[in-house]
């Protein structure tokens, strides 16, 4: 049984050599075992999938409602849930409280071959047009005063409003972001680490979803 | 920011045995070169104007002066593809960085030698790495004849073996 996907966290970026001497930088990923925290069935949900958790944690930084969930199988307290759809066929023998090893023979992570990332962005705050949908600036001299500024933002009396979804200035980073065909470039299953070749969407200690 | 998660995976590829290098010092540098199959150690000979980075990124820029033009290299000193590097005199400077070599040319291009100051005793030895499965070592053999190349230099790094 592979399972199709896992939890990490980042740990940071650095650089180091490959075989054949060239520097490779590569983002530090950090794979703890999951736990298999409940199972959802056709009959039951409408769907199939798996959910997982990732991380110990403490009681207080789970809610009653969190908590209750996992004590209901007298599972860990686990930091981070997620699912994965899964036919019921291809879980086989899995159930509530079993662990998936990261590191496993038959692991999506595998040296050499290519995965898929998502996580959370920098959140950047708000940002103007220039920096956020990279609109180009208006000259910065010989009394321009158009230095950063969107400009025009759509036609007059006809259609008489602005288009919904005008790139506009706002809120920039902080959402969802997925990077696909990231080589794995090595995996040390003793450390519980894997360096990913590239960079990672997401702050050093976010955590990070990884499909095949 | 560096952890000591990133120290922790760095240490793997770091060398051992780089020497210390400062600023004005006159470095010999032994660079990997692939030529189809074959690999050979070229050296390069240079005044250190800049030492930047840490850990894997560690870099030095090193300054010659090659029939009347400048050249700057920069090597990661980490990278397999620097064979060796070998302090050839020690140079007494005051800035960290020595960009105003470039404005200079002859007899101001000079830099005072150290007094006082000691020569790594042993020279790079490249098998001692901590990090193994290097392909260093296959292009050891081919040293001597790349130190042919500048006859100016004792064939130094054939010894080192």
């Amino acid at each position: 049984m592979s399972f199709p996907g896992l939890i990490g966290k980042k740990r940071g970026m650095t650089q180091v050599f490959s075989e054949d001497g060239d520097a490779i930088p590569v983002t530090i990923v950090e794979l703890l075992p999951l736990t298999v925290t409940q199972l959802k069935n056709e009959q039951n949900e409408g769907y199939s999938a798996i959910q997982v958790g990732y991380q110990d944690a403490k009681a207080k930084h789970l809610t009653q409602g969190q908590q209750g969930h996992l004590n209901k199988n007298s599972l860990p307290l686990l930091r981070r849930l997620k699912e994965f759809r899964l036919e019921e066929s291809a879980a086989g023998a899995l159930k509530a409280g079993d662990t998936i090893d990261p590191f496993a023979e038959d692991s999506i992570l595998k040296a050499g071959e290519k995965i898929t990332v998502t996580g959370c962005s920098i959140g950047k705050g708000t940002q103007g047009g220039t920096k956020r949908w990279g609109f180009s600036r208006g000259p910065m001299s010989h009394g321009s005063k158009s230095h950063r500024i969107p400009g025009s933002i759509g036609p007059g009396t006809t259609p008489g409003r602005v288009y919904k979804g005008k790139k506009m200035a706002g809120r920039m980073g902080n959402r969802k972001v997925t990077v696909k065909g990231l080589k794995i470039f090595r995996l040390l299953p003793e450390k519980n680490m894997a360096l990913i070749q590239g960079a990672i969407p997401g702050v050093e200690g976010g955590f990070i979803t990884l499909k095949k | 920011m560096v952890t000591d998660i990133i120290k922790d995976i760095e240490q793997e590829y770091l060398k051992s045995d780089i020497p210390e290098l400062s600023p004005g010092d006159t470095v010999k540098v032994g660079v990997l070169i692939r030529e189809g199959k074959k690999e050979r150690v070229q050296n390069y000979e240079g005044v250190v104007i800049r030492i930047a980075g840490h850990g894997t990124s560690k870099t030095v820029t090193v300054r010659r002066v090659f029939q009347g033009v400048g050249v700057e290299r920069i090597f990661l000193l980490h990278s397999p593809k620097v064979a060796s590097i070998k302090v050839l005199r020690r140079g007494d400077v005051r800035q960290a960085r020595l960009y105003y070599m470039r404005g200079r040319s002859g007899k101001a291009a000079r830099i005072r030698e150290k007094v006082g100051a000691t020569l790594p005793t042993e020279p790079s030895k490249k098998k001692k790495g901590t990090q193994a499965q290097k392909p260093e070592a296959p292009a050891e053999p081919k040293v001597p004849s790349a130190s042919t190349e500048t006859p100016s230099e004792q064939p130094a790094e054939a010894t080192n073996e």
